[in-house]
């Protein structure tokens, strides 16, 4: 029995040696590397110029903020969920998700032509006299567009644990003589902080590396880490320097889901940060 | 129902009283009717099987549910509109309901800090709460980290530290084993004795409710079968439906010819009930301990046994006697297929009236 299962667990590791090991040794050998394959420190120093760590200021800076807003966002959308009744709760969760179902580059290109110069925005601001926005190319337009696409990483994982709350937890609140904001306040946000961790972890760790919304939505002009290492890959064709943002990033990404994983539920984890 | 209460108790001392309350869920009539008053410092059990509405009952004196009709008058005053944070009530929950995310402290603390009682205060009566449960030392435990018997009294404590002058208990101690339930029956009377507290027990164990109680209430489909001490329960069931419920019984059809004579079982028995018409058809009920054993032939009933299981005081045995199975309950043994004799003593026998709406 116990022979057969471990040949069994054979194609898995093969599977992960070869596809997420040896390219994982790989990356951080070109990082430590130069043309030539020699040992250098090179790539890293070069990170450390002025204008590569405003990159990634402006990539920490917009995934933070993004994250916040889906925070502020998602909870309450999260929270009147799960106070719904079952039978529209499946519907309602649905309609969050089927936009996942469709093609990530076709829903940001639909941002362009939204929030675009001659997009519907504008074009019904101008049809009833107002002044038009631009919104596209900028800041506020990555924003939005993390937003969009990452929302329901933030409501799903709160919504999660909100309906596992037991209700005789909230009824013995009730009994002790909480009223419903002390028992929110007290209660509910306080074990629903798991739920929360998962979601911040969710939508911070694939915003801070997305190259394909700052792409489109930022019209190039701003450079975040995803697109600097697309750069380097495609474009400049230095990989060894492309492997050094690489596993700065990846640093970035372990240091953050440390610090999370402190507040997340010992014994269940929702499945946050292990999904990225 | 009510005839078992003392009716000359003076209106001071009823601390709760429901009145025609129904509840509806729907169609559904979870509550018919019902009346049900409770004095101060009562330990009063609802009984009854699942279903029959003793935790809908419960919930509507803590006010998480409202009547459909009727009223919940506490210390003289209708409370039917009233919150339950604004409740003099607390209630001990099934399968306990603790705050998992606070400490001991912090859960028996969080009614306390909810009425802005100082600092000082709170750690006084928490520390008095935490022993009387005897819980002394476990303030800075986490909820997970305790046995289900320590998170159940948590949970008394937690209820208990708000000085409430009625608690109300959900079956407390369904999810413990066998023996912790015995040992936290005992308990629950005495704080409740110490405390003076009314307590409204819900459970359907009828040996927990015997064990516990001053005063069963048996329902069933959301009616009241039957109020009274456990000894009247017990002994004076009043009808098939209590005495079905509680403890084991031999149940007949029969027909009350006259004042202190039934038949049943094709034979004439004395008994000692009155009061009911002529022939009419009753339900008898005797007790398996209160059959005696006599000889093959001598008996008012005779019968052979079909089955002997020892049960550690005595011996449960099964008789069978015109095609009719009786238990009885005797420390005598006895010998399957052996022939014996069965006596009743007339005030053995308990006549019922058949009840029309019932099961």
């Amino acid at each position: 029995m116990k022979k057969s299962k471990s040949i069994a667990q054979y194609p898995y590791i093969v599977w992960s040696i070869i596809f997420i090991v040896v390219p994982l040794f790989l990356i951080l050998y070109f990082s430590f590397t130069n043309s030539g394959g020699a040992f250098t420190l090179e790539n890293y120093e070069k990170l450390f110029q002025p204008n590569y760590m405003k990159v990634f200021y402006n990539s920490v800076k917009l995934a933070a903020i993004s994250t916040v807003l889906c925070l502020i966002l998602g909870y309450p959308i999260a929270y009147i969920l799960s106070k719904l009744d079952p039978k529209y709760r499946t519907l309602l969760m649905l309609l969050l998700i089927v936009p996942m179902w469709m093609n990530f580059l076709l829903r940001t290109y639909a941002w362009m032509s939204i929030i675009g110069r001659n997009g519907i925005i504008n074009t019904i601001l101008k049809a009833i006299g107002l002044p038009t926005m631009n919104i596209l190319y900028t800041d506020t337009a990555v924003v939005l567009g993390m937003i969009y696409n990452f929302l329901p990483f933030m409501v799903i994982p709160i919504y999660t644990v909100l309906i596992k709350i037991d209700q005789n937890v909230i009824k013995a609140a009730a009994d002790l003589g909480a009223n419903k904001f002390v028992i929110f306040r007290r209660i509910i946000f306080p074990l629903s902080i798991p739920g929360v961790m998962s979601g911040i972890t969710m939508v911070f760790m694939p915003a801070v590396s997305t190259f394909v919304i700052s792409k489109l939505l930022g019209g190039g002009q701003y450079m975040l880490i995803g697109n600097l290492i697309e750069l380097q890959f495609t474009t400049v064709g230095d990989r060894y320097f492309g492997s050094a943002i690489s596993i700065l990033m990846m640093v970035i990404i372990l240091i953050s889901m440390a610090i999370l994983s402190k507040y997340e539920d010992k014994d269940e984890k929702e499945g946050g940060g292990i999904l990225w | 129902m009510k005839e078992v209460f003392n009716l000359q108790d003076s209106n001071k001392d009823i601390i709760l009283d429901l009145k025609n309350i129904t509840k509806k869920y729907g169609d559904n009539t979870v509550i018919d009717n019902l009346n049900l008053y409770i004095r101060r410092n009562e330990f009063v059990t609802l009984l009854g099987p699942s279903g029959c509405g003793k935790t809908t009952t419960l919930n509507i004196i803590a006010g998480f549910e409202e009547p459909n009709n009727g009223d919940v008058i506490f210390e003289g005053k209708v409370i039917n509109e009233v919150p339950p944070h604004k409740r003099q009530i607390n209630t001990v929950f099934q399968r306990y309901a603790l705050f998992t995310h606070m400490n001991v402290y912090e859960n028996v603390a969080f009614g306390l800090r909810i009425k802005k009682i100082p600092e000082k205060e709170i750690r006084e009566k928490v520390k008095a709460i935490l022993k009387l449960v005897d819980l002394e030392g476990y303030e800075k435990r986490s909820t997970d980290s305790l046995s289900g018997g320590q998170q159940q009294r948590v949970a008394i404590a937690r209820a208990l530290v708000n000085e409430p002058k009625v608690l109300l208990l959900d079956e407390p101690l369904a999810a413990l084993d066998l023996k912790l339930r015995k040992e936290m029956q005992l308990e629950l009377k005495r704080i409740q004795q110490s405390l003076g507290i009314t307590f409204v027990f819900v459970t359907h164990d009828q040996e927990e409710a015997l064990t516990m109680s001053d005063t069963i209430v048996v329902m069933n489909k959301g009616r009241i079968q039957q109020i009274g001490t456990p000894e009247d329960i017990y002994n004076e069931p009043k009808n098939k439906f209590v005495a079905r419920f509680i403890g084991e019984s031999n149940i007949f059809d029969g027909i009350m010819h006259d004042d202190y004579r039934v038949s049943f079982e094709g034979r004439e028995f004395q008994c000692v009930d009155k009061g009911f018409d002529k022939d009419e058809k009753v339900d008898v009920v005797i007790r398996p301990e209160d059959i005696k054993l006599e000889e093959y032939g001598k008996g008012m009933i005779n019968g052979i046994v079909t089955s002997v299981i020892f049960k550690g005081v005595h011996y449960e045995i099964e008789v069978e006697a015109n095609n009719k199975k009786w238990l009885i309950h005797n420390t005598k043994q006895v010998k399957i297929d052996e022939k014996i004799g069965m006596n009743i003593y007339p005030e053995d026998i308990h006549i019922m009236r058949k009840a029309r709406d019932m099961e």
